[in-house]
């Protein structure tokens, strides 16, 4: 079976392509990219005018929340949900019941997300057995099952020594370390960001150097082991400030960003709902100055990759006090409006520099296939509708989850469609 | 009470059909809450201590976190405005069984209440029933956020007197840090024109404190210093463990006040304290139980100013019932 993308522009800053040409889509691969590429029996996908045509967006940071938790999402709903938002792979966190820690787990995530056959889904590996911090799992075995990097999300890796041997160990395999940079004994019990709008709410606070005093270990231990950190969902402007001087005497970190951290402030938990636990995420929703530090990250390059950090929850647990309901937003067909419509339309970023961030660089940090249109590779595609009017509704989100602070935001940009492996997975019928 | 007369006229009516702060009210509402509350409190004068006010409605009394005083006072003022009345703690409740509180507070609701009194542990709890259910919502303090019917029931102490709030110098000392106290009594001094300072030690003063309005300090010398109200608040036990203070004998020592220290404020200075009392650990007893406290003055007051709370928020355009029908 033939397919023919036709009358696109095609992003592809991994082969420095930018211009108007044709993909031949054959047997899953890419055939051909080309100016004016005959048809020849092939079935046409006929693109409007300004759609971008860009290698298949990643998404490295997503909780699928199976086995264990499928109430909140499964593998099935949760890669639904990735290609609606115009990812065609994500890197789901080890933080399920049980923790996946084996290299079982491991191959069950993989069955799973092949039965589904949406997104391509990379599993990321616990560093410790049950993330609980005292024991390196075995993370050899999880890489030949699977596995493309290591990290106790949702939790910190516990010491420096226990950072330091992951760190090591991880060198040897190739991988990276990705580190939920959090002191725990900073963060203590505390909700939200410890700035004025938690001192007024009386909420207990969570400091940004909660974040940046680890994000500075991490980097001094993966200098020391000669190793990749990578950290995850960075959130405040000092720990901003500590990758810049990691990158500077050329450690090898690199960071994430989250929409909502480039995008709300906690001044949200004061508005016109209070105490809205759908603003209450980890790391926590930070002060102005921290917000336009990530902007600034991004625009400059300081910032590698945009992920989402989908964590979905079910609506009982978040409608409890705010003290008591978990951390964490579903995010995977939220982030592209966003990023259109506050990084490229606000003019702070290019499309080029928006697909590096969600695909080229995604695809490098953590070394995956993909983030790139080559002749020959899979034919993982997203075609992106820059000027699409979007506006986000959390009952209609593909997700089994609802928990948005985007609901009812009119945005600018969306997708048009997705395709994984040659077979279009997605269509937005609003954009046709 | 018996014609419509006697019912304060200065402000009409609150806005809002909760009482979730401070934060939200103005200075005519706070006016309008005083003023009726001096009208209460000659109802607590009397031989027979009850007005048929809220006659047939019903008010629950939804503790969350172990509290005597307040509820003591609500239930006292909501048996002198005759309404119908009942007490829940957690520990008879449901919620030991894991039920949610908004399953908690529908099945009460379900039984037709008129107003909920509710007190939490957890920040904007009461917000999220305020905007999930029908009843009438009375915050009777939640976590470290605020404690209204505390601070109206202090500034109706004050008020009482000094005649006035405006330009006062109020000293609030203690652990601010966790003190709905201080952040309900900071909204409401502030929009009533009074000049508040905060004193605590660093660790347990709020980040951003000063962002709040007043001027904060560590020297309880200074805080003091001509003031004309002194406001201590309660220091707890629990708060050595998170190294927030060394000890309870170096607190006292460096925070305490003490007759020495009062010395220092105006001459006609008035020492409150919202309850419950550290003796010798926040406030020497000699001060507690000396010619400025008017602690017991608060706590008498209260039962007027929650009375006219309730019937402000009962939606009564008189106190008498039968000048409605």
């Amino acid at each position: 079976m033939k397919t023919l993308l036709k009358g696109g522009r095609v992003v592809d800053p991994a082969n420095g392509r930018d211009g108007d040409f044709d993909i031949l889509v054959e047997d899953g691969s890419i055939q051909r990219i080309g100016k004016g590429l005959p048809i020849d029996g092939a079935e046409v996908f006929e693109l409007r005018r300004g759609w971008i045509v860009a290698p298949g967006l990643i998404d490295i940071h997503v909780h699928l929340r199976e086995p264990g938790q499928e109430h909140k999402e499964t593998i099935a709903t949760g890669t639904a949900s990735a290609v609606a938002g115009g990812f065609t792979a994500v890197a789901c966190m080890p933080n399920t019941e049980p923790v996946n820690d084996h290299a079982g787990i491991t191959q069950f995530i993989l069955k799973k997300a092949a039965e589904a056959g949406r997104a391509r889904v990379y599993p990321i590996g616990a560093v410790s057995i049950g993330s609980r911090g005292d024991q390196l799992a075995e993370l050899g075995e999880q890489k030949n099952a699977g596995c493309v990097a290591f990290t106790d999300d949702g939790r910190p890796v516990a010491t420096a020594l226990l950072m330091r041997r992951a760190l090591e160990y991880a060198r040897m395999l190739g991988v990276p370390i990705v580190n939920h940079c959090e002191d725990p004994s900073l963060k203590g019990d505390g909700v939200a960001h410890e700035g004025y709008v938690a001192a007024r709410l009386g909420l207990r606070g969570i400091p940004g150097e909660a974040e940046s005093v680890m994000v500075e270990r991490d980097i001094s231990l993966a200098e020391l082991a000669g190793a990749h950190v990578h950290i995850a969902h960075m959130s405040a402007r000092q720990s901003l400030r500590a990758v810049r001087a990691g990158k500077e005497r050329g450690v090898h970190v690199t960071c994430e960003v989250a929409p909502h951290h480039f995008t709300l402030t906690d001044e949200s938990l004061d508005g016109p709902t209070k105490y809205d636990t759908n603003f209450k995420m980890n790391p926590p929703l930070r002060e102005t100055a921290d917000r336009d530090a990530m902007l600034q990250g991004i625009a400059d390059g300081s910032v590698d990759v945009i992920a989402t950090d989908h964590a979905p929850h079910h609506i009982d647990e978040k409608m409890v006090e705010f003290d008591h309901a978990p951390f964490g937003i579903v995010g995977l067909e939220t982030a592209v409006p966003i990023v259109f419509d506050r990084l490229v339309h606000a003019g702070r970023i290019t499309v080029k520099r928006m697909i590096e961030l969600l695909s080229a660089n995604p695809s490098r940090v953590l070394n995956l296939p993909g983030g790139r249109l080559d002749e020959g590779a899979p034919a993982d595609i997203t075609i992106l509708a820059p000027d699409l009017p979007t506006t986000v509704d959390a009952a209609k989100l593909v997700s089994k989850s609802r928990n948005t602070p985007f609901d009812r935001w009119p945005l600018r940009g969306g997708i048009a469609a997705t395709m994984v492996g040659g077979k279009v997975v997605y269509r937005n019928a609003n954009a046709d | 009470m018996t014609t419509s007369a006697e019912t304060p006229t200065a402000a009409v009516a609150l806005k809002s059909r909760h009482l979730l702060g401070i934060a939200g009210l103005d200075a005519d509402e706070i006016t309008l809450i005083l003023d009726t509350a001096e009208a209460m409190k000659e109802i607590g004068g009397r031989a027979i201590k009850k007005v048929p006010t809220l006659r047939g409605r019903t008010v629950v009394n939804l503790f969350f976190e172990p509290s005597t005083r307040t509820r003591t006072s609500f239930e006292i003022a909501e048996k002198r405005l005759s309404a119908d009345t009942l007490s829940i703690a957690t520990a008879t409740s449901s919620v030991t069984k894991g039920e949610s509180l908004l399953d908690t507070v529908r099945n009460i609701e379900a039984m037709s209440p008129d107003m909920i009194v509710m007190r939490h542990a957890s920040s904007g709890a009461p917000h999220l029933l305020a905007r999930l259910c029908r009843s009438t919502i009375i915050n009777a303090g939640d976590g470290m956020h605020e404690h209204p019917t505390q601070a109206l029931l202090d500034a109706f102490t004050i008020r009482e007197h000094k005649r006035r709030l405006a330009g006062l110098k109020v000293a609030i000392v203690g652990d601010l840090l966790h003190s709905r106290v201080l952040r309900s009594n900071v909204e409401l001094l502030n929009t009533m024109g009074a000049h508040v300072w905060a004193c605590a030690p660093s660790t347990l003063m709020p980040s951003h404190i000063r962002d709040f309005g007043v001027t904060a300090t560590t020297s309880v010398d200074e805080a003091v210093d001509g003031a004309d109200v002194v406001m201590m608040l309660r220091i707890q036990h629990e708060r050595m463990h998170g190294h927030f203070i060394p000890s309870v004998r170096e607190y006292f020592a460096m925070f305490g006040l003490t007759p020495e220290r009062l010395r220092r404020a105006a001459g006609d200075a008035i020492v409150m304290h919202p309850g419950p009392m550290n003796r010798g650990v926040e406030i020497d007893s000699a001060v507690a139980d000396g010619p400025y406290s008017v602690i017991l003055e608060q706590v008498s007051n209260g039962v007027a100013v929650r009375m006219a709370v309730l019937y402000l928020l009962s939606g009564r355009d008189s106190m008498d019932p039968l000048d409605v029908h």
